[in-house]
């Protein structure tokens, strides 16, 4: 102990090593393996990997049209919920965290939290049966429910993540001191203008991180889309269909490299405002 | 079924002149002069090991943790003295991969792993002799092209079933009688048609191809040439049009079709007969141009450590009280002719077709499209599944 | 700002109508563990408690709940130990790279789940295997704790940042080893931080089915896997309905011992 006493940077050392050892060798090492098998093939009869360096994959996924409207058709589906769950989560976040009794927050959080225990794959198919032909959905709307398909997709996935984008803004809400806002009350700036100038500027970091988990976890998501898509494919049906089925994982390891690109480039984005410290 | 193995025997001569020069130590010879690596089959059986480590679709290898009423692998525990260890795969890449570690001994492979495990070396002819339920098996499953090479087995048949076309019969009227229903562009049903989601329902195009346009010559409807994959795709891409989902698991098909969201599509035996104990209006019929189909196989590790408990568990899994329990708990055509006095509903094997042989004539089982054709040509190169996989991905859109 | 009468009621609506559209679905499937039908057609037109019963006899169900909580016990505790010692040393030290390490943290559970899950996979078979050591639920753990460790991490850095060091010097001036005041004084200041952080750990592993499917070895079957498997089998739909049902009941138990012993924060993120 007293060795670390006196020698901070021994101490420094020790903290880091594990985890850097855990997440720089053993996941970058492990992503890093994945984007380089990307320009590898496989042989078609014997499912062995062939080691030389090719773009073919690259090469298939530029040219043939369906990968870039997979591709925008995901990001599309991605952004949408996350811009579902942000207007859904903003106001409940906070009534939760300004509105309501102490006490009654208690309960709200529970009631948010619950969900999450949930099987992910219980609720898409509970959705399913709301969402069919002549369902609960279908007579609420008098016919003209969306059935399946994208719309359906959107709805379920946002409804997924929800309470994920609710925690973080909850968090920054409640963190923020209510002075703040007697304050700009005080000056006689109205409740519209508070929230625009003080509230959003001050959550800004919560909501990207939210944010992070419903973008990124839309943008993965191959069985949602299946349960309730109807005929719609997402990028993560196609890479799960190269690995599960057709055994070729150097291309489905490149058709992974667009979200990865994709996230990786919103992560550096949103940084700055200390997004990442919100999760 | 007769013509597929008119085709494969003309394939097998081809490939045995093509392959004359090859050494002695090929045990044999497979599509575009593939060769079969030679491994030996065990010519006596001996005591049990004590353990038997099985790789197995989910629902073939019960012993009562599902529910307690369907289990045929604590007798065989007791009676044998093999302890079953199961491993349950989702994919046939995944069961590919597990017998290529050599830890298990014995896998029930479906048509499009078999024939990757027998020219990989992976798995062992068997020697029928030394399995007593063989001799029961339905003629119409043995020697198969997914399952034997040269007349050699490479494992004991397990089941089968046919991907039938299913109709609503209060929506769609008149019924029908041809896959034409599926494809047919001015479909009044555009929307609630529905189709299986996997590259392998190209075939299901190619077969309707092959009776429907004889001049692009398909022969089998696994191996297709440049240009007969390519009215195959087309032909589903214009498909997609009148799709309203495609369909991987039962329960989403069974749900469809009971709400009506899917009113015509291909299915499965025990889908059709979910939907009707529900009491959906829904008729499952074999098409006048025949169907796909599947078949599993019982085959054994090349590597076995355990390779006695392993013949054991071959020869209990296709008796006819144990196949009769899987045909029924998984909803399939039992392989062994006796089974059908076993199964709890007596008309199981009526219902799917077991005995049926002239009905299973007219079922191309599924199989590994291969660039080398399957079907024996020489001349020229196949898609292979890879090719499939990304063309079914384009045809999705 | 003080809220007019009319926003504070608006704002009650929304999050009325908020909680509905969360609730409904979880509503329909404890109502339909009692349909009759198999496929849970609607409306129900039958009721029985027999899927309940089978779900009780289903041993396959039970064992997959004991392997869920031991993979998420064993993720937690690495997530717990690593995101720790990270957000010490970020909080307390200044180094080259530091602005890195949160990028580096987040980066797990910011990219797509099929990503990590193929990425771990395919590095396992290609390293890990041939030394030995085959995938198994080992596999698992390394690859829940892999995306849980953030959970930990935030919810430490937050409370460090808050809570300062001037309670750590003063001990150490009244002669305290270091060891004691990490027993005394900053383990006890973590405590509810390192509980919020541990609990949304566990409960991201124990809903995780992408990675898992990627990462399990075979034989190795968690509790979403066995839904995944068991769903999509006709005779045993509405027997996983039972089971989710059962799940959102019990899971009040852990959000509700977290709030308790941790305050009303805890459940949700950082204190």
């Amino acid at each position: 102990m007293t060795v670390f006493h006196r020698h901070p940077r021994l101490r420094l050392a020790a903290l880091l090593s594990a985890p850097l050892l855990w997440l720089v060798v053993a996941y970058l090492g492990a992503l890093a393996v994945l984007l380089v098998s990307a320009f590898w093939t496989v042989n078609g009869f014997t499912g062995e990997v062939v080691r030389e360096f090719t773009l073919a994959n690259f090469r298939t996924i530029v040219t043939e049209e369906v990968y870039r409207n997979v591709a925008l058709r995901s990001l599309g589906v991605a952004a949408s919920v996350t811009v579902i769950c942000a207007v859904l989560a903003l106001p409940m976040a906070f009534f939760m965290a300004k509105v309501a009794s102490p006490r009654s927050r208690h309960w709200l959080v529970i009631a948010i939290l619950t969900p999450l225990w949930a099987s992910y794959l219980v609720k898409a198919y509970a959705w399913r049966v709301l969402l069919a032909n002549d369902g609960p959905i279908d007579w609420l709307f008098l016919g003209h429910g969306p059935g399946y398909g994208l719309t359906a997709t959107i709805i379920v996935l946002s409804y997924l993540w929800l309470p994920y984008m609710i925690l973080p803004i909850y968090a920054g809400l409640e963190r923020m001191p209510t002075s703040l806002l007697e304050a700009s009350g005080d000056l006689g700036a109205r409740p519209g203008r508070t929230f625009r100038t003080v509230v959003l500027p001050l959550i800004v970091p919560s909501l990207f991180a939210g944010s992070i988990f419903t973008f990124s976890l839309s943008l993965g998501d191959y069985i949602t889309v299946q349960i309730v898509g109807g005929k719609t494919q997402l990028l993560g049906n196609l890479v799960y269909a190269n690995i599960g089925a057709a055994n070729n994982l150097p291309f489905a390891a490149a058709i992974a490299t667009i979200p990865v690109l994709v996230m990786v480039i919103y992560l550096v984005a949103v940084r700055r405002s200390g997004a990442l410290e919100e999760l | 079924m007769r013509h597929k193995v008119t085709f494969l025997a003309v394939g097998v001569i081809a490939l045995a002149l093509a392959g004359c020069g090859s050494s002695d130590d090929e045990g044999g010879s497979g599509p575009g002069g593939l060769s079969v690596p030679k491994v030996d089959k065990m010519a006596a059986l001996g005591a049990g090991e004590g353990t038997v480590n099985v790789v197995a679709w989910a629902g073939y290898v019960e012993d009562g943790s599902t529910d307690p009423k369907v289990d045929w692998v604590s007798g065989f525990e007791k009676e044998t003295g093999c302890q079953v260890n199961t491993k349950v795969a989702g994919t046939s890449d995944e069961m590919v991969a597990l017998m290529k570690t050599g830890e298990y001994d014995v896998v029930s492979a479906s048509g499009d792993a078999s024939l990757r495990l027998i020219y990989g070396g992976d798995v062992a002819p068997v020697n029928t002799d030394l399995i007593s339920n063989y001799k029961d098996v339905f003629e119409g499953l043995k020697n198969k092209q997914w399952n034997s090479v040269d007349g050699q087995p490479y494992g004991v048949p397990h089941g089968r079933g046919a991907n039938l076309l299913m109709y609503r019969t209060d929506t769609v009227k008149p019924a029908p009688t041809s896959w034409g229903a599926v494809f047919d562009a001015n479909s009044p049903y555009k929307g609630k048609i529905t189709a299986y989601d996997s590259p392998i329902y190209i075939a299901d195009a190619a077969l309707y191809l092959m009776k429907t346009k004889p001049d692009l010559g398909i022969k089998n409807p696994y191996a297709l040439d440049e240009t007969q994959f390519k009215a195959a795709t087309d032909l589903l891409t214009e498909q997609n049009k009148l799709i309203g989902e495609y369909w991987s698991d039962y329960t989403k098909e069974v749900q469809a079709f009971k709400s009506g969201d899917s009113v015509l599509g291909t299915t499965w035996q025990v889908i059709a007969n979910l939907v009707q104990a529900d009491k959906a209006p829904v008729e499952a019929i074999l098409p006048t141009e025949g169907a796909t189909g599947w078949s599993d196989t019982w085959m054994i590790s090349s590597k076995a450590k355990h390779p006695n408990c392993g013949y054991l568990w071959m020869n209990h899994i296709i008796s006819p009280k144990a196949n009769a329990g899987v045909a029924e708990w998984f909803g399939e055509a039992p392989a062994n002719k006796l089974s059908c006095a076993e199964t709890a509903d007596k008309n199981h094997c009526a219902t799917f077709h077991a005995e049926d042989e002239a009905y299973f004539e007219q079922v191309w089982y599924w199989t590994t499209p291969l660039a080398q054709c399957v079907d024996g040509r020489t001349d020229v190169t196949c898609k292979d599944y890879a090719a499939w996989t990304q063309a079914w991905t384009t045809i999705k859109g | 700002m003080t809220l007019s009468v009319w926003s504070r009621w608006a704002l009650r609506a929304f999050m009325a109508v908020g909680l509905t559209f969360i609730y409904v679905p979880l509503l329909l499937v404890l109502v339909n563990s009692f349909n009759g039908d198999r496929t849970f057609a609607w409306p129900p037109h039958d009721w029985t408690t027999r899927w309940w019963s089978a779900a009780w006899d289903n041993s396959g169900a039970r064992d997959a709940l004991l392997t869920s909580v031991k993979a998420g016990l064993g993720a937690t505790a690495i997530a717990l130990i690593l995101g720790t010692m990270v957000a010490f040393a970020v909080q307390r030290f200044k180094f080259f790279g530091r602005d890195t390490v949160s990028l580096l943290i987040v980066l797990p559970i910011a990219l797509p789940g099929i990503v990590t899950g193929i990425a771990l996979d395919s590095a396992w078979r290609s390293v890990i295997a041939p030394l030995g050591l085959g995938k198994g639920l080992f596999s698992v753990i390394v690859g829940h704790a892999t995306f849980c460790v953030v959970t930990v991490y935030n919810n430490v850095l937050a409370r460090l940042r808050r809570s300062g060091v001037n309670f750590e010097e003063a001990s150490s001036d009244l002669g305290a080893s270091s060891f004691q005041t990490f027993c005394y004084i900053t383990f006890p200041l973590m405590r509810s931080a390192l509980l919020a952080g541990g609990l949304l750990a566990f409960a991201l592993s124990f809903d995780e089915i992408i990675v898992t499917t990627f990462t399990a070895g075979p034989g190795i079957t968690t509790l979403p896997i066995w839904i995944f498997n068991n769903l999509f089998r006709p005779n045993q739909a509405p027997v996983v309905n039972v089971v989710a049902a059962a799940l959102i009941v019990l899971s009040v138990i852990p959000v509700w011992l977290a709030q308790r012993l941790a305050g009303p924060e805890a459940g949700a993120s950082r204190t």
